[in-house]
């Protein structure tokens, strides 16, 4: 009974926090802002999915976009080449870019801490230099272009029932809700799955491996199926991301991605799914509203981070655990001391 | 003498230049590990902050002074951007590393992704466009053999990068700063249970690595004639890649790392792609991490420094 009661309180939390965003499109009409308001849906997609690894499992991936790239890239050859249609291409990007994580995650996550971080921003850039260098597949630094945008099958009643395929088009409005859709279903899966068996072990594995794999938790295993998911999340956002702008090339999915998404997550508290979301909009919106001082853009990034890691390393809505997680090294210096 | 064996040379003279600018970058990285156990991603950038210096040093002397000899310029160079960079890196370490010393390892490594962000932009901003053509200082004289040639530029490269590191490896084995250096490596509460002051000697480290990164950086600008607010990045973590190969703590690992480094790919551009070649770099990098952590030299790590 107790399952229920726990689900229908996710379920509520994310309806209350997304369904009034939905109304923005509403009212909002200006194509500008619900194109922000779709980018920003897909970066909190990324953070929401780069959580799972840096904020549950405590693995600092700096590798990230190398995720997103496989995912656009799927979708933009599935389509390209085989008139794939975007829904089917949604799971097979995900998955794609899965199989890449597990495939990386393998060997990286056997190296422990600072490596590991290292390790992935080995991989993530030879991912982006290859997708740069295979001309023949990629279209090399030129990237892909006339992706095909997501259709629908509207149904019809003239004349006997029949379906009538509508196209996305230019509008942002409809991207706009997919992404929303996709925000909220990846929020409730992430809530369920961060008050499941998994996502305890995760936590566990975080605060303190040893014990972690001392109380009978496979710890690379877990963290290998981390790794999966997170990729999982980030090869669906580049789905969405490739049949948006119907043009993608190596140069959007580069290191300062990464160390963005990053950001947003640190920003709003490594561990905690509401936090990479407003981390997403924080990031997201504030080059947009600070137009022009464009140039300080990385500057005020480079900045956020340093002072959120000194002044408030748990971020903006730090988990209690987190909390406590930093505290440790505090702690054992201090009986080291005395 | 045949062409593939001159090509061979030639080769292997360029990549040993090259590996020479990433052994200088790679002691700073090895030095800092050893000390505080963190990869201070913002090294790349202290490099790269060195080779703009320089640049602003050629101006200055532009603008002052006639034409000097040119060992006095490149002397004046290298005093003005080493005095800046080693001013730089004192500064990172006490505005963003100092409050972290107990934090975790990886809210450090976030903060030093900071750091490096905000100095690549602040490097844009002050200089503005992205890539700066470095005016000659050293003349453009070489010695040839056959269809080998080693130029000038070479031969300081060399020159330097060699005296310093004999000078570091005495500065680390006979000062009492080196000794300083090694015991807190080896074990910081000892150390500092018999009076070594743990600040200072950090701070030391720093300085010494950033002022070696920025000699490096001088070479490099000298070398290729431009400099990029990007360069940083990518020879840094070249750099790292180098001393994770040579064995991370390890002084001596950091020098052949970087050599070795430097002369792959040489090599790997040379004969099998030059589009590949960062790619060799990673995948050693990767390689390395994953099969051997402690690297070639990595014996040497309980004396870290």
């Amino acid at each position: 009974m107790e399952r229920i009661s726990l689900k229908k309180s996710n379920l509520f939390k994310v309806a209350t926090v997304f369904l009034p965003l939905a109304l923005i499109p509403l009212f909002d009409h200006n194509p500008y802002h619900l194109d922000l308001f779709t980018t920003v849906g897909i970066y909190a997609l990324l953070a929401m999915g780069l959580n799972v690894v840096v904020g549950f499992a405590g693995l600092l991936n700096l590798g990230y976009a190398a995720f997103f790239a496989i995912g656009a890239y799927t979708y933009a050859l599935l389509s390209l080449h085989w008139h794939c249609p975007f829904w089917l291409g949604l799971p097979i990007a995900g998955l794609v870019s899965m199989f890449f994580g597990f495939l990386i995650g393998m060997p990286s996550i056997r190296v422990r801490g600072d490596y590991l971080a290292i390790t992935t921003l080995g991989f993530g850039e030879i991912v982006r230099i290859a997708f740069n260098n295979l001309d023949a597949w990629t279209g090399g630094p030129n990237g892909l272009l006339g992706i095909a945008r997501p259709k629908l099958w509207v149904p019809s009643f003239e004349g006997g029932l029949h379906f009538e395929t509508w196209s996305f088009s230019v509008n942002p409005a409809p991207y706009g809700y997919l992404v929303l859709g996709l925000v909220a279903g990846t929020a409730c899966l992430l809530l369920r799955l961060s008050d499941s068996k998994f996502g305890r072990a995760l936590v566990a594995i975080r605060e303190d491996e040893l014990a972690a794999s001392c109380m009978g938790i496979p710890t690379l295993k877990v963290k290998l199926y981390a790794f999966g998911v997170s990729s999982f999340i980030a090869g669906i956002a580049g789905c969405v991301f490739a049949a948006k702008q119907t043009i993608i090339t190596p140069d959007s999915f580069d290191f300062v991605l990464s160390v963005l998404i990053l950001a947003m997550v640190v920003l709003g508290g490594l561990g905690n799914l509401w936090g990479a979301v407003l981390g997403a909009a924080v990031l997201g919106t504030l080059p947009e509203l600070l137009r022009e001082f464009a140039d300080y853009r990385m500057l005020v990034f480079g900045l956020i981070m340093i002072l959120m890691m000194i002044f408030r390393p748990q971020g903006i809505l730090g988990g209690q655990l987190i909390q406590r997680e930093l505290d440790v090294r505090h702690k054992e210096s201090a009986d080291g001391a005395s | 003498m045949n062409a593939a064996l001159e090509l061979f040379i030639q080769q292997l003279i360029n990549g040993l230049t090259l590996g020479m600018v990433y052994a200088l970058i790679a002691l700073g990285y090895t030095m800092v590990y050893g000390v505080i156990q963190l990869i201070n991603f913002a090294h790349g950038e202290v490099f790269m902050v060195g080779a703009y210096l320089a640049l602003t040093a050629i101006w200055i002397l532009a603008a002052l002074a006639g034409p000097l000899p040119f060992w006095v310029s490149f002397a004046a160079l290298l005093v003005f951007s080493m005095a800046g960079s080693a001013l730089l890196g004192a500064t990172i370490e006490k505005v963003a590393y100092k409050p972290l010393r107990n934090s975790p390892r990886l809210t450090a490594l976030i903060t030093s992704i900071g750091v490096s962000f905000f100095l690549q932009n602040a490097v844009m901003l002050i200089y503005r466009s992205k890539e700066q053509s470095v005016p000659e200082i050293i003349p453009h004289v070489q010695v040839s053999l056959g269809r080998i040639s080693f130029s000038l530029i070479q031969g300081v490269i060399f020159l330097t990068s060699i005296g310093l590191m004999i000078f570091l490896t005495w500065f680390v084995k006979n000062t009492k700063l080196g000794k300083a250096m090694r015991a807190l490596a080896e074990d910081p509460e000892a150390a500092c249970l018999m009076g070594i002051s743990v600040d200072r000697v950090i701070r030391v480290t720093f300085i010494l690595g950033s002022a070696l990164a920025s000699v490096a950086g001088v070479l490099f600008a000298l070398y290729y004639g431009s400099v990029n607010f990007h360069d940083g990045y990518l020879a840094g973590l070249k750099a790292f890649t180098a001393a994770v190969f040579g064995g991370i703590g390890s002084i001596p690992g950091a020098m052949l790392g970087g050599v070795l480094l430097g002369v792959f790919e040489g090599l790997g551009a040379g004969y099998i792609s030059s589009q590949w070649k960062d790619v060799f770099a990673f995948l050693l990098l990767v390689a390395v991490l994953i099969s051997k952590p402690s690297g070639l030299l990595g014996e040497n790590i309980p004396e870290k420094v």
